[in-house]
């Protein structure tokens, strides 16, 4: 064969292709030959165009890959690509003629085995710590009885309706269920936007706003729970101004909405034990609040009732305030009459000082001495007048002799009349002088009487005496012979030899023992 | 003491309030007229938390969204 063709190069005699022909040829070999492949590498760029489609680069240290996700496949994915992600991709290569490039058409999309997907987890983690998502602070507290408990989960299923059981059992409540598919592909976009749908609505509103979320989820595999791991979700539960409750598996399980929430429950029946207390337990507690106010309110009016009796009790009594001044009066009131008789006692005296100069002797002496001086100048009146009438009968006579009788007779008349004029007005004089000291004799008497000791007798004071002296002490009482004591109605022997009873009339200046 | 209106109070707010009524009783150093004042104000408040407790019925809806993105409630019953 080689002899008929003259041509000296080689392989100049090798079929020619058009372009398009040989990128049919490659084409029908590749597809055919790579038609269902499983590749293992990691997820390198993601790009989401708006057509739906999901593009992305598998990537191992030395190669890249393109592959695409069609839209009709992506919402059947169980996880959501994401770069880094160790992953093992099922589908088929297929050639783009048109630009000279080969991709890989995802059917499928798996992590590459469990280790994978918790390692991006823990690079989800951190990341999302980094940025504070997972801070204390952030967590909001969940209220103590909420009006509206908004649920985010299967409508179907255990979950829920253990929730409603343990709510019911205790606390009968308005509950609002936002169904969602919790698991595969959808539920991580389904979970993110029924939180953020939740927390978009109105209080009070035609849906009205929750006051507590619970996203609740049964227990399953890793990948069953991969979406509630999903940064999205995470995202909205940190967004969320409504406090969240997570119970998404069992208690061993934790996903990464579990870091997020304000509260994480280690099941769906947990979560609603969280939510809400319990009624019974709250009545319970309202009636011993309601006897803890009585009892309070009880003590405090039988301290207050003790503590007045107690002072009432230390208060003086109104009499015991005025004991000592009584105790005064008393006392001043006792001294009063002891007063009142001494004072009398030294009027008494006074007066004694006074009358005793008032004696009936010292009168008589005066009124002897007025009638002896009367006496005295009576006689020598009497010669003075005789010798006076002598006198004049004998210039009477010596004048009669020269005198005519009518004459002489009319001067011996007047000189008569003269005389018995003189006589009585003198003797009237003397008269009256007697009398009035007889007056005050007698009015001294009386006086001498009324303040004399008899009176003081008649008000049951005695008199002790010794013979005519006065006993004023015990000691000349023991030492007398003779002891009478003296009445006002006269006096009684007691001692020695009774002497006539006789009203003295004079008595004795020392009467102090009387009182 | 804060005067808000009983009968608008949340539960959580009148519970608070009745356990510092209720202790600011039984610590017996108030007054006799301001005892009395916490007596009855802590008597409301009890009434309040029983009225809310008493009040609580069970009521379950899901949310529907329509073809329009458009939210709604249905109820659920059997659950």
């Amino acid at each position: 064969m080689n002899d008929l063709i003259d041509d000296p190069e080689i392989g100049l005699n090798d079929p020619e292709f058009s372009v398009s022909e040989i990128s049919v040829a490659i084409k029908r070999i590749i597809e055919g030959e790579f038609s269902h492949v499983r590749i293992k590498g990691e997820i390198g760029r993601v790009s989401f165009p708006r057509s739906g489609h999901l593009y992305l680069d598998l990537k191992d240290n030395k190669s890249v890959i393109s592959a695409v996700i069609w839209n009709a496949g992506a919402s059947r994915l169980q996880i959501w690509p994401e770069e880094g992600l160790e992953v093992v991709a099922t589908g088929r290569i297929t050639t783009f003629g048109g630009q000279s490039k080969y991709q890989l058409v995802v059917e499928d999309i798996k992590p590459a085995g469990v280790g994978a997907l918790m390692a991006m987890l823990e690079k989800r983690k951190a990341m999302l710590a980094a940025e504070g998502l997972f801070d204390e602070t952030h967590k909001k507290s969940i209220p103590y009885l909420p009006e509206i408990i908004g649920v985010i989960t299967s409508p179907s299923g255990a979950v829920i309706r253990d929730i409603l059981h343990r709510l019911r059992d205790r606390f009968p409540s308005k509950v609002l269920i936002w169904p969602v598919a919790v698991q595969g592909d959808k539920c991580a976009l389904d979970v993110a936007a029924a939180i953020a749908g939740f927390n978009a609505l109105t209080i009070g509103g035609a849906v009205p706003r929750p006051d507590l979320l619970i996203v609740a989820r049964g227990g399953g595999s890793l990948e069953d729970l991969w979406g509630f791991n999903e940064e999205i979700v995470a995202r909205a539960t940190a967004a969320s101004d409504i406090p969240l409750i997570s119970a998404v598996g069992h208690e061993s399980d934790t996903t990464l909405i579990d870091f997020v929430s304000d509260k994480r429950a280690p099941t769906p029946t947990a979560a609603a034990e969280l939510a809400v207390p319990v009624r019974h337990e709250l009545l319970a507690w309202a009636e011993t609040q309601s006897v803890r106010i009585r009892r309070a309110m009880s003590n405090h009016l039988i301290t207050r009732l003790q503590r007045l009796q107690d002072l009432g009790r230390v208060l003086p009594k109104p009499d015991a305030l005025f004991i000592y001044e009584r105790q005064k009066l008393d006392h001043t009131s006792e001294r009063l009459p002891a007063a009142l008789v001494a004072l009398v006692q030294k009027q008494k005296m006074n007066i004694y000082d006074v009358s005793g100069t008032l004696h009936a002797s010292f009168v008589r002496s005066k009124v002897d001495s007025a009638a002896s001086c009367y006496g005295l100048i009576e006689p020598r009146l009497k010669s003075a007048l005789d010798r006076s009438v002598n006198l004049r009968k004998t210039e009477l006579k010596r004048l009669s002799s020269r005198l005519v009788p009518r004459l002489v007779d009319r001067k011996v008349n007047d000189g008569k009349e003269a005389f018995k004029q003189a006589a009585k007005s003198l003797s009237t004089a003397s008269n009256q002088y007697v009398a009035s000291l007889k007056d005050r004799l007698t009015g001294l008497q009386r006086l001498r009487e009324t303040l004399g000791y008899k009176a003081t007798l008649n008000r049951g004071y005695t008199v002790v005496r010794s013979g005519d002296g006065v006993i004023t002490t015990t000691k000349e009482a023991k030492s007398a012979e003779v002891l009478e004591i003296e009445f006002s109605d006269g006096r009684l022997s007691v001692l020695g030899k009774s002497k006539a009873t006789k009203k003295s009339a004079t008595p004795s200046l020392d009467q102090g023992s009387l009182f | 003491m804060t005067q808000t209106l009983v009968d608008e109070m949340s539960f959580e707010d009148a519970m608070r309030e009745l356990e510092q009524v209720v202790s600011d009783l039984e610590r017996g150093d108030v007054a006799l007229e301001l005892s009395i004042k916490l007596y009855e104000r802590g008597a409301e408040l009890k009434k309040r938390c029983e009225t809310k407790l008493k009040e609580a019925e069970e009521k379950v809806a899901a949310i529907t969204i329509d073809s329009s993105g458009k939210l709604g409630m249905k109820p659920v019953e059997g659950l």
